[in-house]
């Protein structure tokens, strides 16, 4: 359980965001410039929220009253950038270990070719970043990051840098891997092709939440031109 | 543009091009040109060579170490964290490239001298630095820090932040993100950087020579025995001179093929 009640001014911004998520996957989505990727940051811990309070699962991860800010390293996020910051030096198998650091070598190797093979990059482990597609990145980048069994994913864009048939191949592969998961996961898009990764969507404008819902929800009663805009039926 | 002036164009860029590059060239050239291979062999058994070529090998290897240890930790504080304390921070760092290196000496003497600002402090301590080896490496510090400086903050704000977020989403410290990420990306350049504030260092003369003084075996750097050397032999000084310029480019030929892409002398650097 994620519980985000979060106050944060910046510049023109003024954030005020409550949402809380289950071992669900919601979609916020929102225009440019709606807050979306401040909220992530202030999830992250790479920014620090005026005012409220963040909790994973009961721990608090930051309170302002209780003077509480758990710092980005032990916060057990697990961070998908849009580019999805593979570090450009490592080969793949050891940027999957990355985050293993403290455990013994064989465990850390363990785990993270089970995880690159879980998500079908287990052949690419002596490969170089740069000279991955798109796709390949986001897997393992994907497995760098549950290696660590973190306690909820946090997603930004995740396809925003594929090209189309990529997209359209791994958003599927993405649903199936976060219905197995049960992970407390938020997606951040402008692209409502990726509803259909959520359990609920939260739509957010000028720094709130305007609405949220599943998609037919939404599709009922659209609480704003965006939201109509975005819940739309294309098939 | 009319072909006459197109022309004159043309000829006055050949003109100041092959002028300015014979000028460059010539006293280089001039250096090896003069000299018989039998002068050359009898300036390097000069008695100023060996305790002047180990004394800037030691004190060198010295400054560089504290130049690119301390130089590294600065510029990743700059680069990181952008706003006015950067800034000035920034600039201060530059400081020893634009002062003439007298001057640097004149205010290092003021500053670590018997009975300057925080040399009275070290001497009531007894520790006296002026004229002294340790000397040699604070002004040899002092004006080849800001080459190293300003590649590393060029260097590390290359660095992309998201990579530094990620790094520490997987679990790394700050110092792990530094350590793992951000010096093997910034590498490069602060190979380069390293390179250019080490000969920066090897040539130092001015602030030595006011700081640390010209006494052979304690203080007489390379720089400082071609100077003595110029007062009895010239040959001698001939020798010295081009083992320090056969020093730089196998330095210039090495940089190029360990760090192809980083900038090299003159891109972002200014000379001093």
């Amino acid at each position: 359980m994620l519980e985000i009640a979060v106050a944060r001014r910046i510049g023109e911004l003024d954030l005020r965001i409550d949402l809380a998520l289950g071992r669900e996957t919601v979609l916020v989505a929102g225009p440019n410039g709606a807050g979306k990727s401040t909220l992530l940051r202030l999830l992250l811990g790479v920014l620090s929220p005026d005012a409220g309070r963040i909790a994973l699962d009961g721990e608090v991860l930051f309170d302002d009253v209780a003077r509480i800010d758990v710092a980005v390293e032990e916060r057990e996020l697990a961070y998908l950038p849009q580019d999805y910051a593979l570090f450009p030096h490592l080969d793949v198998m050891r940027n999957a270990m990355f985050g293993l650091a403290g455990l013994p070598r064989e465990e850390r190797l363990h785990r993270a070719t089970e995880w690159l093979e879980r998500l079908g990059v287990g052949n690419l482990s002596r490969r170089f970043p740069p000279g991955l597609s798109g796709g390949e990145r986001q897997r393992v980048a994907l497995a760098r990051a549950l290696a660590r069994n973190p306690r909820a994913l946090l997603l930004d864009e995740p396809f925003a840098s594929l090209d189309p048939v990529a997209r359209r191949e791994l958003r599927v592969s993405l649903r199936g891997w976060l219905r197995s998961w049960r992970l407390p996961a938020l997606i951040v898009s402008h692209d409502p092709a990726d509803a259909v990764l959520a359990d609920r969507i939260a739509v957010v404008e000028k720094g709130r939440v305007v609405q949220q819902g599943t998609l037919d929800e939404l599709r009922q009663s659209a609480a704003s031109s965006f939201v109509s805009g975005f819940v739309v039926r294309r098939d | 543009m009319k072909p006459r002036a197109a022309g004159a164009w043309e000829a006055a860029q050949l003109l100041a091009t092959v002028s300015l590059g014979l000028f460059l060239l010539l006293p280089v050239v001039a250096l090896f040109a003069t000299l018989s291979w039998s002068d050359f062999l009898g300036g390097l058994r000069d008695p100023l060579l060996a305790p002047a070529l180990r004394l800037s090998l030691v004190t060198t290897t010295c400054s560089l170490a504290i130049v690119v240890v301390l130089g590294s930790l600065l510029a990743w504080r700059v680069a990181r964290n952008p706003g006015r304390l950067s800034r000035w921070l920034e600039a201060v760092s530059q400081i020893p490239a634009v002062i003439p290196p007298a001057v640097a000496g004149v205010g290092l003497l003021l500053a670590f001298g018997r009975r300057g600002l925080f040399g009275a402090f070290l001497d009531r301590h007894g520790i006296a630095l002026a004229f002294t080896t340790p000397a040699v490496v604070l002004a040899e510090a002092f004006v080849s820090a800001p080459f190293f400086v300003q590649a590393a903050i060029a260097s590390f704000r290359r660095v992309d932040q998201n990579l530094l977020v990620v790094a520490g989403t997987l679990g790394a410290s700050p110092f792990r993100t530094f350590l793992r990420v951000g010096l093997p990306l910034a590498a490069p350049g602060l190979v380069a950087g390293a390179a250019m504030s080490w000969a920066r260092a090897v040539g130092e003369f001015g602030a030595t020579i006011l700081f640390a003084g010209n006494l052979t075996g304690r203080t007489q750097t390379m720089p400082l025995a071609v100077y003595t050397a110029m007062e009895s032999d010239l040959r001698a000084a001939q020798a010295l001179s081009i083992i320090l310029v056969v020093a730089a480019f196998v330095l210039l030929f090495i940089l190029r093929r360990v760090a192809p892409g980083a900038e090299l002398p003159g891109s972002e650097l200014r000379g001093a």
